[in-house]
């Protein structure tokens, strides 16, 4: 079967076209950031955050009570809109403890993360970035203690050396930031031998500009990823050394302190556990989802 | 093989040595003596009392005592309660904890796959949202807080299960369950994800392309290969059992190791405290490296002689 010419039609090579750039530039983080906000999870997540961080600012204000002032007319008194979320077993607003709590309990999940930031970073940046003999002693002594059961490591820390806020924040970070310096000291591992730090090496420059201007924000992925999933798990700590009666000493409060106290009278006057415990789990999840979103947003293979 | 394992037991007991002086030293700097109490002591017996748990000796020979001691499997004595030792802690309670946490473990295992499975092989549908947000609320609720739930609604309210204590079969289940919920959510995490990844490949293509069935493609070619990083995961999920069982053994009651060693902080037992945190140690780090050993027979693509730490 022939097939006439004249159905054929030059349509023309349209060379501007074909240059033409459909889609606007994105930066790696614009585009990390659009499709963290596609992910409605991860944003329940944020929304949720951020309520929880202004309540913990401004809570402790919104009510007459304070969070430490004993009340021994008032105990066990149930929700109502005198104590908006009840008072516990010495007539204390739990209203105000549990907000004065989330203030603590979220210090302490932060405060070890950036401690295991600071620590982590240094530590894996220097063993990736100088290799050889100095990476293999540094990391097998990471090594060594990553060996170490971490809450029994905890435990005992507390043990000796008292229960305050100092101290458990050490405590969590004796062995916390290990898994940082290994993220790093990978990332490092790879990124150093990029043509872009040979050519800054050619320029002249030292350790601490190599380190601070092209290999750490290069790796400030995965550094995020794990500082978020860092906060969820100290928190549980917290609430962990709390139940085991290694906790903060009264009358300061924390969601954990509080949820060990409300745990013995469950059974009558159950808003002493509800409140705390549910705040502890919503934090937990909103971090955590955080976490996967930032890790799935960061992640390149799962771009569509 | 022999080589790599000569290797990792050297580093295991590098490692445990560390525990063994960090606890040691750590413990001497405890505050105040071991019987330190409301009674002042009378200098006879306190010296007597020194005597005889070999407390006036210099520390370098107490050092070297504990180590000995340690290696012939004696964890020392109790400071509180003088008739009784560490040792008579252990075999008291070790069988207890270690009954509750292998059911906690193969409820782990079980629902855990079985979610991941469901999740991976039904992607993106109801299924796999509704596995996946089990699994998140197994993460985020911290398993004292699940045991506590468990135990308001299906013990105290609803009158399914018995409220506490450690008697028959019915007693096991609540404190496994709760025990079990966050290393579940964890493994069907893990076990969706991997399977997602085994789905992606051309063997499976291959086996739905010669026409197999997919349930045969699920047990013959997805799940053997998927269920390898579960494997590596029962490291961290046996560390996470051991000090779950602590709360876990106290809410309800359980009179197993936890509980005991719950008990020993509390106290101030310095030397049960020691003995237990040195016993959890071994069995945790024997527990890593027989995952890591048996890991390397079953899968056949991992060459254990390279000796470097997978990340």
């Amino acid at each position: 079967m022939e097939i006439s010419k004249e159905k054929f039609q030059i349509v023309g090579t349209r060379s501007t076209e074909a240059e033409k750039i459909s889609k606007p530039s994105l930066s790696f983080w614009k585009d990390v950031s659009i499709r963290f906000r596609k992910n409605k999870l991860a944003m329940f997540g944020v929304v949720l955050l951020i309520l929880l961080i202004i309540m913990a600012i401004f809570g402790p204000y919104m009510t007459k009570f304070d969070y430490r002032t004993n009340n021994l007319v008032n105990t066990n008194k149930p929700p109502g809109s005198m104590h908006w979320f009840g008072t516990d077993d010495l007539g204390r607003d739990v209203f105000a403890r549990t907000w004065q709590g989330a203030r603590i309990s979220l210090f302490i999940g932060i405060a070890a993360a950036a401690v295991d930031f600071f620590i982590g970073v240094f530590w894996g940046g220097l063993a990736g970035y100088k290799g050889g003999r100095i990476d293999e002693f540094m990391m097998r002594f990471a090594d060594v203690l990553w060996g170490i059961p971490y809450l029994l490591l905890v435990i005992l820390f507390m043990v000796v050396m008292g229960q305050s806020l100092g101290t458990m924040i050490l405590a969590m970070t004796i062995t916390g930031w290990i898994n940082m310096a290994r993220i790093v000291r990978g990332q490092v591992l790879s990124l150093k031998s990029q043509e872009y730090v040979l050519a800054s090496k050619t320029l002249g420059a030292g350790l601490q500009r190599i380190m601070g201007k092209h290999l750490i924000p290069n790796t400030m992925g995965p550094i995020l990823v794990t500082m978020t999933l860092t906060v969820p798990s100290a928190i549980f700590t917290e609430a962990f050394l709390s139940y085991l009666g290694l906790g903060l000493t009264p009358p300061l409060a924390s969601w954990g302190t509080m949820a060990s106290d409300g745990l013995p009278a469950i059974k009558y006057y159950p808003w002493r556990l509800f409140f705390p415990a549910t705040f502890i789990c919503l934090t937990i999840f909103a971090f955590n989802v955080i976490g996967d979103g930032l890790r799935d947003a960061l992640d390149p293979r799962l771009r569509k | 093989m022999a080589k790599y394992i000569t290797k990792r037991l050297l580093y295991l007991l590098f490692s445990l040595y560390l525990i063994i002086t960090a606890t040691f030293f750590l413990m001497r700097l405890a505050p105040g003596n071991p019987f330190t109490g409301e009674k002042q002591l009378p200098p006879e017996i306190q010296a007597s009392l020194n005597e005889h748990y070999g407390l006036n000796k210099p520390w370098y020979v107490q050092y070297g005592d504990y180590l000995v001691k340690i290696a012939h499997w004696d964890f020392g004595p109790s400071f509180k309660y003088n008739s009784r030792t560490v040792n008579d802690l252990i075999n008291d309670g070790f069988p207890v904890s270690l009954f509750l946490g292998v059911e906690a473990i193969l409820i782990a295992l079980a629902l855990g796959t079985l979610l991941g499975i469901i999740a991976a092989l039904k992607h993106n549908k109801w299924q796999d949202y509704g596995a996946m947000i089990i699994a998140v609320l197994g993460i985020s609720v911290p398993s004292f807080i699940m045991a506590t739930v468990l135990q308001y609604f299906l013990a105290i309210k609803w009158h399914i299960f018995p409220v506490a204590r450690w008697d028959s079969f019915m007693h096991t289940i609540l404190p496994a369950l709760a025990l079990a919920s966050t290393p579940m959510a964890f493994i069907a995490r893990l076990t969706r994800s991997s399977m997602l990844e085994v789905l992606a490949n051309d063997y499976i293509r291959t086996a739905k392309s010669k026409g197999l069935g997919q349930t045969a493609i699920t047990i013959k070619h997805t799940i053997r290969n998927a269920l390898l990083p579960v494997v590596s995961y029962m490291g961290p999920l046996s560390a996470g059992i051991v000090t779950g069982s602590f709360v876990i053994e106290k809410i309800f009651g359980i009179p197993g190791l936890g509980s005991h060693f719950v008990m020993s902080i509390s106290n101030r037992d310095y030397t049960v405290i020691m003995g237990v945190t040195v016993f959890y140690s071994i069995i945790l780090l024997s527990a890593i490296l027989l995952v890591d050993i048996a890991y390397g027979f079953i899968d056949p693509r991992i060459k254990l002689t390279s000796g470097k730490k997978g990340e």
